[in-house]
């Protein structure tokens, strides 16, 4: 699963550039003999122990680039130089963040590896004198310290950091196809031991102070401070730095040692992958689970195995020569432009272009307490929204309610929560059966089922009990918009917020407006949506609104494949084989039957021939029956209670034979039928670009990976066009057309990139 | 800062009040604290209302208090209690027939004697018919008690209210653990054999671990000490100050036991052992012996230590890291008209009280800042009019941090609400004959030693009007005006 894997942590490494920042630290020192200020760095001399503080301008965040690491040995040279400094402490002046990492834009703009590789070795040799230092230098850790940050961090002679849940360390280059080139590859398993250190830099986790005191990689650690003669930030920064530089000094003068005593299971593995044997078979299983997981379509992971495996096997020289080459030949690769496109598209997504809204949504109110209700409620809840979960039925109440303290409850068996904190958070959601408290509700969310005359029932009752101001969001995945507004009082009011399935694990908002749809609106709906930490597009209404629409004739040529003969199992292998984290069958399967059907004849009628192909009747069959999928216990599959091994349900077979069609020998290798699903969804996902229904490609992008799971080795439906060649796609569409008619017909703007290579969507 | 501190306590022992108050003030940046006590006159002459009773303290007593596995040790709560009720008794000769109810503040309760009150006063002798009930509100129990008296007296249901607080230590109720408490309750409803066989076969070794009461925060799981610790950081208090105020308050508390000032004491003849007449836990010592002593909670760098803490238990090393004192405190409070037809000299009013709460995570031991400017604007007084502090000492971090919390404009602008400082406290008169740190701080009975003290000290000193402050666990805290009844 390194794939979802990926996307979950990539919002985590979004959020960190969001964070809350109030603004510049400027301080005195008190006792500093020298004070030279530079644009990145500027250090003063405390005793005998020189705090040098990172403070990059203009920008929330620290980040490593060739200027900033050109001043920093400039200041490192300094202080060796200087006789009365004995040791040194590097610290951030930003609140929440210590270093996030290597500037991306500087590896953008690498032509060639050689160049990537340049930088690298650039990375390499500053942190190298780092660790040499003959005067201990302490790393001072407040905030994110990530990627080329941990390096710094891990060549420094002792490393504290502040017990935040800010404070958070790791290796997070995978997620960008990228390897840690200044180091990381060779110090990492030195430092917590050659199973942590792949864990860090294969996952790319974010590691919370906690815990890496335990695994070895902090040695102290600072609690934040509360209020106290000045604001908490600012003041635990100085309580960090004073705390370091007692440390420092205690280093220069051998009071205390840098080593730290192991426990017993540290030493048993330690002394196990000092043995050569053992280490051999701790590289093949961690190849193994890689290849298996990253299906050979994700280079980086295989190549941090090699680098570090160079570096233990063949001694330090060639660890690093490794490194930096293999840095270079991923900084490169087109699946680190795709995830690192990912990347900036996630951050652009995070967002709220159209501004603040006049009112805080403070009070919410969900109606239905099914699974997308409660999950929006216990996305909100535990955001400090006050929300009210309305259903009809006693029992449909509490099992929302019990859905949502059982999302928080994991929290604590996770300890992301205390006990303590789940039932205050808990206190946030009220469930009733009736409108009491709407007159108070700044938005409702209906999440009631999708039938348009049971909206517009719910729109009209909700309608005569709350506020002017209150917004009104539908939680529909295909209705449109306008539609359900037909019968409102205030369509400006009016608008569509699509959550995706489970609300508490995928990131996506689909937001929808209407033409009616005001501006303020819209700002107050993408307001809570970031509030609740998911990554938003903003959509035109129409049929299906992006997500669902390009989902739906991709479902059709699934539909088409499975009734041409290949075996559910099979399609499921080669979509995941393409980068898919879910197969096509079991994606139907979760989805629910019974809501593919109901999409596909909507959109069908919409859309018509074009949205052809699979007969929808295999669906209903499947509803006939009760294949409704996961959620019933049967669909394609048979799911059992516990179970993880799922096997085919063979009560399909008939439905199968009764609309079996012949295969086309000619479109119907395995890379063909990978190809028919991916071009229609293309195609489509173009489609709405071209038709205004999304305003950007990146919005695209995001919503397609992050939303539909497509394959972000390939960074979304637009990324892949400009990576794969306009050219080469609609060769495949023709090809397909050929065969099946309109339904692979490529759109215009399709056809325009294609025709003029130099277009491109970025 | 230091300075001031330093030079205070060195001074003190040796010099009497005013002079230190005039070689102290000097160094005061504070405008307002320059008019001595001499020329002060009071914003109000005094803070009876009309049409509310006046409410007063006849006399209150407290056995001595102290440190826990000592002579109390194998004793209960009630005995305790009772021993202070007998004192009482005694100090007041109060006919115990008189007394209307009683009520004491409490922390760790022991479970046989849950309502404490009550087995203390049957087993002290009062009436059968005296009801009594127990409170609990951390460190500010007895405050609870006292001010649970104030209301049955001013609302007229009442005349004479015994008011107290108890803490044993030495002993606390140690549960098996909710595994073994399960197993053990089901058993008792398991009928056949077999399902007794089913059940023990379900026993596990790890159910035997104990659970201890929790000295943390529920809330926060943070101890106190390590709270405390890290406000001393926000408040950027060096482990010296710390240690220097520690310093003198064992100094002063040593020099008010050897001139006798702690007339609140009762000798208590505790059952198989020696009488007891002094609180043991005053050790005076050297700011060098203190500075040896490690970190007791943030470990290696933190400021908090055993030397700098209220009695705290060194080289404990679970989370069963207690302040640990004995000791209980009663006293006799009734309305000024039942007092005077009775006979009595009271010796001070009880006035207006406030509690305050805040964030029990960062602000847990603040409560003293917030409850000091509150209790002044309701009674209408200002820090001026103040002749007496008697502050609760949980660690000498904890009061230098309220110290510079209420002495900071930016705390006051950004926490409080307000648009000034609360202003910065006259050392001279603050917790002159010791406090919690070397008195001791058995939880439940602290509240009613702060008011004897400030009540003694207004009646020695010539003083009207005394603030008794105290935080406590939960991040609440308490204030109260206390007037020297006139003589």
């Amino acid at each position: 699963m390194v794939a979802s894997r990926a996307i979950g942590s990539l919002s985590r490494f979004g959020a960190l550039r969001t964070l809350r920042c109030r603004g510049y630290i400027c301080r005195s020192f008190t006792g500093s003999s020298a004070l030279l200020t530079r644009t990145h760095f500027n250090y003063g001399i405390k005793g005998d122990v020189a705090v040098v503080r990172f403070n990059s301008p203009n920008s929330k965040v620290n980040t490593l680039n060739r200027e900033v690491q050109s001043e920093f040995i400039e200041v490192m040279n300094e202080i060796w130089a200087n006789d009365q400094i004995r040791s040194a402490v590097l610290i951030s002046s930003k609140p929440g963040c210590f270093i996030a990492g290597a500037d991306i834009n500087m590896l953008a703009a690498c032509k060639t590896p050689q160049e990537a590789t340049r930088i690298s070795q650039e990375g390499q040799t500053v942190f190298e004198k780092l660790e040499k230092s003959t005067k201990p230098v302490v790393a001072a850790i407040n905030g994110s310290c990530l990627g080329g940050g941990l390096e710094l961090a891990i060549s420094c002679q002792y490393r504290i950091a502040t017990k935040d849940r800010k404070t958070v360390l790791g290796a997070p280059e995978v997620l960008l196809g990228l390897l840690p080139g200044a180091g990381g590859t060779q110090r990492l398993p030195k430092m917590v031991g050659i199973p942590a250190a792949f864990d860090m830099m294969l996952t790319g986790r974010n590691i919370r102070a906690d815990r890496a005191k335990k695994m070895g990689l902090v040695d102290q650690l600072v609690e934040p401070l509360g209020p106290g003669i000045k604001p908490p930030e600012e003041r635990t920064i100085e309580y960090l730095e004073e705390v370091a530089v007692t440390f420092a000094k205690g280093l220069a003068d051998k009071k205390i040692t840098p080593k730290r005593d192991k426990g017993l299971v540290e030493k048993l593995t330690s002394y196990a992958m000092s043995i050569p044997f053992v280490r051999q078979q701790v590289y093949k299983k961690v190849e193994e689970k890689v290849r298996k997981q990253t299906k050979g379509l994700y280079p980086a992971p295989l190549k941090i195995i090699d680098a570090v495996k160079t570096g233990l096997e063949q001694g330090s020289d060639a660890g690093y020569l490794a490194e930096s080459q293999k840095f270079g030949e991923l900084a490169v690769t087109k699946e680190s432009k795709a995830l690192v496109g990912l990347y900036h598209g996630q951050v652009l997504c995070k967002k709220n272009k159209f501004g603040a809204p006049q009112k805080e949504v403070k009070q919410l109110a969900i109606l239905g307490a099914g699974l997308m209700g409660a999950g929006i409620a216990q996305v909100s809840v535990d955001k400090g929204v006050k929300t009210l979960l309305k259903d009809a039925t006693v029992a449909g109440l509490g099992r929302g309610q019990q859905q949502v303290f059982k999302g928080l409850n994991d929290k604590v068996k996770k300890k992301a929560l205390t006990s303590f904190e789940r039932d205050s958070i808990f206190s946030n959601l009220i469930g009733q059966l009736d409108y009491q408290g709407f007159e108070k509700a700044d938005m409702v969310i209906e999440a009631v089922f999708e039938d348009l005359n049971i909206k517009h029932k719910v729109l009209k009752e909700v309608e005569a009990v709350i506020p002017d101001h209150c917004i009104f969001a539908s939680n529909t995945s295909a209705l449109p918009i306008k539609e359900i507004a037909a019968v409102s009082k205030r369509p400006e009011k009016v608008i569509g917020m699509h959550y995706f399935s489970p609300v508490d694990k995928m990131q996506l908002l689909e937001i929808i407006t209407t033409e009616k749809t005001s501006q303020d609106t819209t700002a107050s709906a993408i307001a809570l949506g970031l509030k609740q930490g998911k990554v938003i597009i903003v959509v035109k209404d129409g049929p299906g609104f992006y997500t669902t629409r390009c989902l739906a004739p991709m479902m059709s040529e699934i539909i088409r494949i499975l009734q041409e003969g290949v075996d559910p199992k099979k399609l499921d292998s080669l979509t995941t084989g393409f980068g898919f984290p879910v197969g096509a069958a079991t994606l139907a399967d979760e989805v629910g039957v019974d809501v593919a059907q109901h999409v596909a004849e909507d959109l069908g009628k919409a859309f018509g021939e074009r949205f052809g192909g699979g007969n929808v009747e295999l669906l209903k069959q499947m509803v006939a029956k009760g294949f409704l999928g996961r959620k019933s216990g049967k669909g394609f599959y048979i799911y059992q209670e516990g179970s993880k091994n799922k096997n085919l349900n063979s009560d399909m077979d008939s439905i199968f034979a009764s609309l079996k069609l012949p295969a086309k020998p000619e479109v119907s290798s395995d890379e063909d039928i990978q190809y028919r699903v991916v071009t229609r969804f293309v195609n489509e996902a173009v489609m709405c670009l071209q038709e205004g229904i999304l305003a950007t490609p990146t919005e695209g992008d995001i919503g397609a990976v992050f939303g539909l799971g497509f394959p972000p080795c390939l960074g979304g439906p637009f990324r892949f066009v400009d990576l794969y060649g306009a050219q080469k796609i609609v060769d495949r569409l023709r090809k397909y057309e050929a065969v099946y008619g309109n339904q692979f017909t490529p759109c215009q703007l399709l056809l325009d990139h294609a025709n003029s290579p130099s277009k491109k969507f970025y | 800062m230091t300075s001031i501190w330093t030079y205070t306590f060195k001074n003190l022992p040796s010099t009497s009040k005013w002079a230190l108050g005039f070689c102290v003030r000097p160094l005061s940046c504070s405008s307002q604290l320059r008019a001595g006590p001499a020329v002060q006159t009071k914003s109000k002459k005094t803070l009876a209302k009309p049409n509310l009773r006046n409410i007063v303290v006849v006399d209150g007593v407290r056995i001595p208090f102290l440190l826990s596995g000592t002579s109390y040790k194998d004793l209960m709560p009630h005995d305790l209690a009772r021993a202070a009720l007998l004192g009482l008794l005694h100090r007041t000769s109060i006919p115990k027939e008189v007394v209307d109810y009683i009520t004491f503040g409490t922390v760790i309760q022991e479970v046989k004697t849950s309502n404490v009150a009550r087995e203390a006063a049957l087993g002290a002798g009062f009436s059968d018919k005296t009801p009594a009930h127990t409170v609990t509100m951390a460190c500010i129990s007895s405050n609870q008690a006292m001010t649970t008296a104030v209301g049955l007296i001013a609302s007229g249901q009442y005349d004479v209210v015994v008011a107290g607080g108890v803490e044993l230590m030495s002993d606390v109720p140690i549960r098996h653990s909710r595994k073994m408490r399960k197993m053990m309750l089901d058993f008792n409803k398991a009928k056949t054999l077999g399902q007794r066989l089913s059940l023990l076969s379900k026993f596990r070794l790890n159910f035997l671990s104990p659970e201890l009461p929790a000295v943390a925060e529920f809330s926060t799981s943070e101890t106190m000490g390590h709270s405390a610790d890290r406000l001393a950081a926000a408040f950027a208090v060096s482990r010296r100050e710390q240690d220097e105020y520690a310093l003198r308050s064992h100094s002063l508390a040593k020099k008010a036991q050897d001139e006798g000032l702690l007339s609140d004491v009762v000798p208590f003849k505790v059952p198989g052992k020696d009488t007891v007449s002094k609180d043991n836990g005053i050790r005076p010592s050297s700011l060098e012996q203190m500075a040896k002593l490690k970190p007791a909670f943030i470990k290696p760098y933190g400021t908090v230590t055993a030397a700098n803490s209220s009695f705290l238990v060194e080289r404990q090393r679970s989370s069963f890291n207690l302040l640990r004192t004995d000791g209980a405190s009663a006293m006799l409070i009734m309305s000024e008209d039942k007092a005077l037809a009775m006979g009595y000299k009271p010796k001070a009013y009880l006035r207006d009280f406030v509690y305050v709460s805040q964030d029990p995570k960062d602000q847990l031991l603040l409560g003293p800042t917030y409850a000091t400017p509150k209790v002044l604007e309701k009674a209408g007084l200002t820090m001026n009019d103040i002749d007496v502090f008697e502050f609760h000492e949980a660690f000498s971090g904890q009061i230098l941090a309220n110290f510079k919390a209420m002495d900071s404009d930016w705390f006051a602008q950004n926490y409080m609400g307000r648009k000034t400082k609360v202003g910065s406290l006259p050392l001279e008169k603050f917790n002159t004959w010791g406090g919690s740190l070397s008195l001791g701080h058995p939880f439940g009975a602290t509240g009613c030693r702060l008011v004897m003290a400030a009540a003694n000290r207004l009646r020695k000193e010539g003083g009207q009007y005394a603030l008794v402050a105290a935080c406590a666990a939960g991040g609440q805290g308490h204030g109260m005006i206390v007037e020297t009844y006139p003589k």
